[in-house]
């Protein structure tokens, strides 16, 4: 019935803190998920890189047809 | 108030993401299995770098990909949905649309474009067979550079027009200038920006079937999720104000 009134602002000061930790949470799993693989993060961190390619070859069809680089 | 859109966001992405992963199933897993019919091929002809190219693909079967292909469109909209969810409870109060479901529909638009279309006209999908392993490194940093920089276009252009309106500049004078604004933007970021990969002698018709699939898959996503997050908040409002 109040639809029309707008929502009171929420100013950045007011986000609550684990909104961010959650934000990074997520964008850390997004890129796990879609975009981690031997071949991009060995040049970063190693050999040990190329055990999220399990995951990678998992999610392989998936990344291509949300048209995120893939190989 | 947070909490509760992050909930409804995951919960919206999760079901908007096994949406765009059934249409990508049935429509786009055709196009990539020709695609990689392309590739074996072309390796084939090859023989130095078959071997290179070809350990790729073998960990899983194409079967067990093809299932893989749901759990990331699903991963993919659980975690998407979730930011945009708390994104939507910051923004909320400052768009122009006056209930849930009309807010939840222009925001969806708003990132639809800043997260997925203004980056892939610039760099569409490929499908396997086109560019070089060995780029995926700078294409993955470019693409995600491109996304990033969308949304600032994106977010500013909403931030200019906000305050053109405050200051009282006839619609369409402001309309004209924002559009404007935003296309010369985005053109000079597409010129800046190094050029995507070259996909050589790949078959142009399949290449055509892959983006276009692709893009689907992209628009169910984004339209399912504003419409089940848009349909979600209003059945709370609803019942919250009876
Ligand atoms: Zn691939």
């Amino acid at each position: 019935m109040e639809r029309s009134v707008s929502p009171k602002a929420i100013s950045l000061g007011e986000i609550p803190w684990w909104s961010w930790l959650v934000l990074v949470l997520l964008l850390v799993v997004l890129f796990l998920a879609l975009s981690a693989s031997g071949d991009l993060l060995a040049p970063l961190i190693g050999k040990a890189a190329y055990a999220t390619d399990y995951l990678h070859e998992f999610t392989h069809d998936g990344r291509h047809l949300l048209a995120i680089p893939c190989h | 108030m947070f909490a509760t859109f992050l909930h409804r966001g995951m919960a919206a992405g999760l079901l908007a993401g096994l949406l765009c992963g059934f249409f990508a199933f049935f429509l786009g897993e055709p196009v990539v299995d020709g695609a990689i019919q392309v590739e074996e091929a072309t390796a084939a002809d090859h023989q130095m770098e078959a071997s290179a190219n070809h350990g790729h693909e073998e960990i899983f079967s194409r079967s067990t990909q093809k299932v893989g292909l749901l759990f990331a469109t699903s991963l993919f909209g659980v975690t998407v949905g979730g930011i945009f969810g708390m994104v939507y409870a910051y923004f909320r109060s400052r768009l122009l649309s006056n209930s849930e479901w009309s807010r939840s529909l222009s925001l969806t638009s708003a990132a639809f474009f800043g997260v997925f279309l203004i980056p892939f006209l610039k760099y569409p999908a490929n499908p396997p067979g086109v560019g070089s392993p060995e780029t995926i490194g700078s294409r993955t940093t470019e693409y995600f550079a491109m996304v990033t920089l969308s949304l600032v276009v994106v977010v500013s252009t909403w931030y200019v027009a906000r305050e053109l309106r405050a200051r009282g500049m006839s619609t369409p004078v402001r309309q004209l200038v924002v559009a404007l604004g935003s296309v010369v933007v985005i053109g000079v970021l597409y010129s800046a920006l190094p050029a995507g990969p070259d996909p050589g002698e790949f078959p142009a018709g399949l290449l055509w079937d892959f983006r276009l699939s692709s893009l689907g898959t992209q628009v169910i996503f984004w339209a399912g999720l504003g419409v089940i997050f848009g349909f979600l908040n209003e059945r709370y409002a609803r019942k919250a104000s009876t």
